[in-house]
């Protein structure tokens, strides 16, 4: 009777302070790329243009979210010694049906995404909360925390995907309805760099496209995340 | 600490509803899911005859039920043998090339589709090829005019290129649109047609290189000349007709 008494308290889907921490705490002081450096494999991969990372930081939330909420669910019937297996079936089910999904509903985006979809399953983001959260917090908690994870994790992707492709091809969300062609050697772009005499020396830095540049523009948002939070930093 | 009593159930139990949701999700899905990956197909294969299928037509912006229209009422459908001779009771839409590619070369099938615009008496030739690129596979539609010699377009896509770089055969138009008039024939001779790092040279036979994706565009060059010669023997025939 003690946990009904518990729950007239505080009702079921509260959204007080805590709340908001769980939601606000990973896009910045706890953020899990920037912070924890976690999902970085992914991070380095899809972030050449800007559209596969805004679906792929769409199914990160999706996965994180849900895998949160059901191992929370089911967090007092886990057997401890298999726990980590159970958690990984969660997540690999929900990675399925975001590729059931995309099949279902945009097929070139599945295409152009497949392999790093499947890879999901191995983002440590995602098991990280559920170890670390999940199966030990209530489901709503555990949902918001998936969301705010998930979220933390997209912000980064977006910024450094607008990053690479701007300088790495000379447009943003190429391959998408609102593709803008800013800058480049034709009369499609914005900025016509063989016309355009004060752009004249302009050519797009090969190195973005490649996955090291992400790992250079990681480091430095890491750096200006640390230079204003200055908690962050490790004085030991 | 559990039994092992309860793991095991607790597992089972886990892993039957699991496995029953995917599949009941996976069999509502599927028939929209093939029809997209068709279509998908369907595109490609129609991108590469772009230029003869009518004023301010673009195959992007055609919807999927004008897609598989084209397809039904303007697009004939052969599969080959490497010999050359037709295969009967299969279309070509069916022939997966990833599964031909792993055949020993004798037995495998090719897939060729002929576009006859309405109205005209010009039939399009439009080829498929496999090769290799840099991480993965890569593979294109090679369309010709009815001289089966002259490339009227092209499609290339890849699974996992470097985006920028390799995937430009893909994402760059101008890559594709300048084979757009080369041949595969010089002085009679099968020669196909070379991606060219540096710039091309003589512009029937070779085509521009992606300057950082040297390994790419000579796959492009590898898979074009092996995969567009399996098609020789049936060229050979068609044109003694």
């Amino acid at each position: 009777m003690s946990e009904t008494a518990v729950q007239e308290k505080e009702p079921l889907l509260a959204f007080g302070k805590n709340e908001q921490k769980l939601l606000s705490d990973p896009l910045n002081d706890n953020n899990p790329i920037t912070v924890q450096v976690l999902g970085i494999c992914s991070a380095l991969a899809v972030t050449s243009l800007v559209v596969p990372s805004v679906v792929m930081s769409i199914a990160v939330v999706f996965v994180c979210a849900f895998s949160s909420l059901f191992t929370s669910l089911l967090r007092n019937y886990i057997p401890k010694q298999v726990r980590m297996i159970v958690q990984l079936v969660i997540i690999a089910s929900l990675v399925t049906v975001v590729e059931l999904t995309l099949q279902f509903l945009n097929y070139p985006i599945y295409k152009q995404l497949s392999v790093y979809i499947g890879l999901i399953i191995t983002n440590c983001i995602v098991m990280g909360r559920l170890e670390a959260f999940a199966m030990a917090n209530k489901p709503w908690r555990s949902f918001l925390d998936g969301v705010g994870n998930g979220l933390g994790y997209g912000a980064i992707l977006i910024m450094v995907a607008l990053i690479r492709e701007l300088f790495g091809k000379g447009s943003l969300f190429a391959g998408s309805g609102i593709e803008m062609k800013i800058i480049g050697a034709s009369t499609d772009y914005f900025i016509n760099t063989q016309t355009n005499t004060w752009f004249a020396w302009y050519s797009n830095n090969n190195l973005m496209v490649l996955p090291a540049a992400a790992m250079f523009i990681i480091g430095i948002f890491i750096w200006i995340q640390r230079s204003y939070n200055t908690k962050l930093v490790d004085i030991s | 600490m559990n039994t092992t009593r309860y793991v095991l159930v607790f597992v089972l139990a886990l892993t039957a509803i699991v496995a029953v949701l995917l599949t009941s999700l996976r069999e509502a899905t599927k028939v929209q899911a093939q029809l997209n990956e068709e279509i998908f197909e369907k595109r490609a294969i129609l991108k590469a005859v772009q230029d003869h299928l009518g004023e301010n037509v673009e195959v992007d912006n055609l919807s999927d039920d004008e897609v598989l229209n084209i397809f039904n009422s303007s697009v004939e459908q052969k599969v080959l043998d490497m010999d050359g001779s037709e295969v009967d009771g299969m279309a070509a839409e069916d022939v997966d090339m990833a599964k031909e590619k792993k055949k020993p070369e004798e037995d495998r099938v090719l897939p060729l589709f002929i576009y006859s615009p309405e109205g005209s008496a010009d039939n399009f030739y439009i080829v498929s090829v496999r090769g290799n690129g840099l991480w993965d596979e890569i593979w294109g539609n090679i369309a010709f005019e009815s001289d089966l010699n002259t490339i009227t377009g092209a499609t290339f896509d890849h699974k996992g290129e470097t985006p920028g770089l390799g995937a430009e055969i893909k994402d760059n138009p101008t890559f594709a649109k300048n084979f757009k008039g080369t041949k595969i024939y010089k002085d009679g001779a099968y020669v196909s047609v070379e991606v060219k790092k540096g710039g091309a040279q003589d512009e029937t036979h070779q085509v521009d290189g992606i300057s950082g994706a040297t390994v790419t565009a000579d796959g492009v060059s590898e898979m074009l000349y092996r995969g567009i010669k399996y098609y020789e023997p049936y060229f050979e025939k068609a044109r003694s007709k």
